[in-house]
């Protein structure tokens, strides 16, 4: 007999355990606020309405959002097939020749909704490249994913900036970056959709890509719950001799994971570069990649768990900025312990709570205690 | 000093709304081998990590040698003497055994006095129980039974008087576990107690002075084991009469349809696990192979089934060749009449985390009847699944629970109903009531009997001596990867075990 670990309602399971979680988070930040000599209640406030306050706020909260919905999708993928992807950061620095490729070559000639599918051809083409090395390298020699991956990360710092010194910076330029698209390479911004909520998008990066991103993360769960392809990944991720048994080619699902999981990863370059700076730049990724890790494991590699996480890192990332504008005490670095606190308490300390929440909650309704698992339903 | 070594009064314990213990007295008298029976989830497991201080009873006393004592972790029981042999044995497979046995009572953090001291105390414990173990050897260079013995000589050495056994046999070969009911005797002569916990009611039959019986929570009886029967037992058990041995019609054998020629296998180090084996396999016939875990079936079954490249012989299905030796696809294999009913279901033949629906299509999910153009047809494979849970009475009857929330007996159900519903021409069947409850075993073998009536050829590998007597046609005898015998079901067993012990090798294998 396992031990018998009871069911939460769904409810508690996804709504009132990662609630407790970040409480908690924020009150320790609130702690260490308050040990640098200030007021926790004002970052508070900067912090909300850094993220929510005007239109314009919103649009940047969104804008970050954006990148880390593309990014976790790209690790709950790989996850999915048992396979630990920590190479989405260069999978994404990558994919942004791509994209860069694409508007340069056509950003004068094709307007902007032709030259965006084929940045994200591209994007996805180049991402997806990066990750086939590694995963053919697991595959067929075994070699660790994680390892790996760890390692493409810096060949492909290595390999950009060569690429972005010697190819790409315009003649005479001093910056490492391409030269500035024109119109065709540029994403329209979602001011419409912000309008018929009454707010402005100002100077806010807010594009088209986020529309993409929710299209693609259903996209990614009709994949994984309801093709046969993502079926063969989910047998793999949860026992390979199952998975063996069933007559499921191992080499191939994993190679073609990675291959997803990549191009899932480049797609995030299109909103930065095509979406923001109009270029590309040295290191533009900025550590989405590892925050996509985060967003896997708080959104459990689901769909609809990934995109509020990633709205939640969004709001830390731009609220954070507001704070560190207004309380110059508190530096940037601040803003990375609270993100690292929610990243302690949302993922590794997860379970934490768990067994005073499920007395608590078991205890007032205990109908709830039936064995009720459906996912993906 | 009182009679009974321990007495249990009114244990009650719920998880949510699973009544797990329900009003559970029991008394064990001291000195005794006192049996606890029971199916998969009645509450055996339960009612002993109550004991063992895993969990804590909602309500009920636990009294040990007549006074009562507050068991809250298993350090306390420890305290109180009492000693657990867990079914998944709790060593550091890296430890020597004398370490294994210091561990968590080393008395200080210099371990050199600690170890001298340990080292005598075994002596002497080994003596006391005839339970020879190299000190010094390394636990995961030594067999299981060995195994089993340093977690008896753990419990000992820390005084256990009360010794509590979960499901020891599972893992033993028939002669490792005659050894352990011998060391079960000397413990008993010592004064010790010993509970033993099984679904097994042959062992209970064989070693205990009394019995008690579980079901669904409830303790219902209370035997003195001379005094009863196995017939009684089961149906005490199950609730109500089980047929023991199932009725079977004479073979009729038809058309070779599984031919092995000179099958080899090795296995990832180069070892040779199957040796030069060769059978055949007729429609209508069941051939089950006997032998001691780990004489090369599993491995046997592997190749066969396209799972583990063999070094070489070859294999054909319904005539045509199977490339045993390459790049044998079970998906392919399946497609032309081959069925597998793995040995561990757990991890191989169900992925515990899916729905139940999901794993009933595990392996045919290529079918077109389960696609919908480009996606999976959720709807047409749930109905699928819903027929199988009538056909195979699976309960609960819900394609969408959890694999991992059905009994044993329901799981192998959910594996026997993918692969035999489709009427394959060859079955493949390993362990196929390894953890399942009496109920189950009696309904599986029916189907299993079945299949063969209907004119398929049935491969059966089990360690279950009785098991293998009871449904084969013939009997082939694996030891040391070589098939050394071939007998009929009314071999006797002393027979049968001479040759799973390689004692009575074939001529023709004199080397």
């Amino acid at each position: 007999m396992s031990v018998p670990y009871a069911k939460l309602p769904a409810w508690a399971e996804y709504g009132l355990i990662p609630l407790v979680n970040l409480v908690v988070a924020f009150l320790i930040s609130g702690l260490v606020v308050l040990i640098v000599g200030e007021s926790p209640l004002e970052a508070a406030y900067h912090m909300i309405n850094g993220a929510f306050g005007r239109g314009e706020y919103i649009g940047f909260t969104l804008y970050y959002t954006t990148t880390f919905i593309f990014t976790g999708l790209s690790v709950a993928v790989a996850f999915h097939c048992g396979l630990f992807n920590i190479g989405t950061e260069g999978q994404a620095y990558i994919g942004g020749i791509g994209v860069a490729l694409a508007c340069l070559a056509f950003d004068r000639t094709l307007p902007w909704y032709l030259v965006f599918p084929i940045a994200i051809v591209g994007a996805s083409f180049f991402g997806a490249l990066w990750a086939l090395i590694p995963g053919w390298l697991q595959a067929k020699r075994g070699s660790h994913i994680v390892i790996t991956t760890i390692m493409f990360n810096f060949i492909a710092a290595s390999l950009m900036n060569y690429l972005l010194n010697k190819v790409f910076k315009p003649l005479g330029s001093m910056s490492l970056e391409t030269r500035t698209f024109d119109a065709g390479g540029q994403l329209p911004k979602l001011d419409w959709l912000m309008s018929i909520f009454g707010l402005s998008v100002g100077s806010a990066p807010f594009n088209i890509s986020f529309l993409l991103a929710l299209l693609v993360s259903f996209g990614v769960w009709v994949l994984i719950w309801r093709t046969k392809l993502g079926y063969e990944m989910r047998t793999m991720g949860h026992s390979p001799a199952a998975a063996r048994y069933a007559g499921i080619k191992e080499a191939k699902i994993i190679i073609i994971t990675m291959m997803l999981s990549g191009a899932l990863a480049g797609m995030m370059a299109l909103n930065p570069i095509m979406g923001e700076q109009f270029r590309m730049q040295l290191d533009f990724v900025q550590g989405a990649g590892f925050v996509g890790i985060a967003v896997a494991l708080m959104g459990r590699s689901h769909p609809a768990g990934i995109i509020p996480a990633a709205l939640l890192f969004g709001m830390l990332y731009q609220g954070g900025a507001e704070i560190s504008f207004e309380m110059p005490s508190i530096s940037r670095d601040m803003i990375v312990i609270i993100q690292g606190l929610v990243i302690l308490f949302a993922g590794a300390l997860e379970h934490m709570f768990r067994p005073a929440i499920t007395r608590i909650v078991l205890g007032l309704s205990p109908k709830t205690s039936d064995v009720a698992a459906t996912k993906g339903a | 000093m009182s009679e009974l070594a321990i007495e249990l009064k009114g244990i009650d314990k719920s998880f949510g709304l699973v009544h797990a213990n329900r009003n559970i007295n029991l008394k064990v008298r001291k000195g005794t081998i006192h049996g606890i029976i029971g199916e998969n989830g009645a509450g055996k497991s339960t009612l002993m990590s109550i004991l063992y201080g895993f969990y804590q009873a909602d309500h009920g006393d636990i009294l040990i040698d007549g006074s009562k004592v507050d068991i809250r972790d298993p350090n306390a029981a420890i305290a109180a003497g009492i000693g657990m042999v867990h079914q998944h044995f709790m060593l550091v497979e890296n430890f020597t055994v004398l370490e294994n046995i210091m561990l968590g009572a080393e008395e200080s953090q210099i371990l050199n006095a600690g170890i001298t001291k340990a080292r005598a105390e075994l002596k002497r414990l080994e003596k006391e129980y005839a339970l020879e173990v190299d000190p010094d050897a390394v636990i995961e260079e030594l067999p299981v039974g060995i195994q089993q013995r340093v977690e008896i000589l753990k419990a000992l050495y820390r005084r256990a008087d009360i010794l509590i056994l979960d499901e020891p046999t599972g893992v033993l070969t028939p002669a490792e576990a005659d050894h352990l009911f011998r060391i079960l005797q000397q413990l008993k002569e010592q004064g010790k107690t010993v509970i033993l916990i099984t679904h097994k009611l042959r062992e209970i039959m064989a070693i205990t002075d009394e019995v008690s019986v579980m079901r669904r929570g409830e303790m219902v009886a209370t035997r003195t084991t001379t005094e009863t029967s196995v017939e009684e037992l089961a149906e005490l058990m199950v609730g109500r009469r089980v047929l023991l041995r199932v009725e079977k019609g004479e073979a009729k054998p038809a058309d070779v349809k599984l031919s092995v020629r000179n099958l080899t296998v090795r296995d990832s180090r180069g070892v040779t696990m199957v040796d030069d084996v060769s059978f055949d396999i007729r429609a209508g016939e069941i051939v089950g192979i006997a032998g001691v875990a780990g004489n090369g079936q599993s491995e046997l079954l592997e190749a066969i089934s396209g799972i583990r490249r063999a070094a070489s012989g070859t294999v054909l299905l319904s005539g045509s060749a199977i490339d045993v030796t390459g790049d044998a696809d079970p998906a392919a294999l399946r497609k032309r009449g081959l069925a597998h009913v793995p040995e561990d279901r757990h991890h191989v033949g169900l992925v515990l985390k899916f729905d139940e629906s999901e794993n009933a299509i595990l392996g045919y999910h290529d079918d077109p009847k389960y696609r919908k153009g480009f996606l999976l047809d959720v709807d047409a494979i749930r109905a699928d699944a819903e027929e199988k849970i009538t056909a195979y009475d699976i309960r609960p009857p819900n394609p969408r629970l959890k694999t991992a929330n059905f009994s044993g007996g329901n799981q192998q159900k959910i594996v026997l109903a993918r692969e035999m519903e489709r009427g394959p021409e060859v079955l493949i069947i390993g362990q196929p009531t390894r953890g399942v409850d009496v109920g189950a075993i009696e309904f599986i073998h029916k189907r299993i009997i079945e299949m063969r009536d209907q004119g398929k050829a049935v491969l059966l590998v089990s360690v279950e001596l009785d098991e293998i007597r009871a449904l084969s046609d013939r009997i082939l005898v694996m030891f040391a990867g070589r098939i050394v015998g071939e007998r009929t079901p009314e071999a006797s067993e002393g027979e049968l075990g001479l040759l799973m012990a390689g004692v009575e090798g074939p001529k023709e294998a004199a080397e």
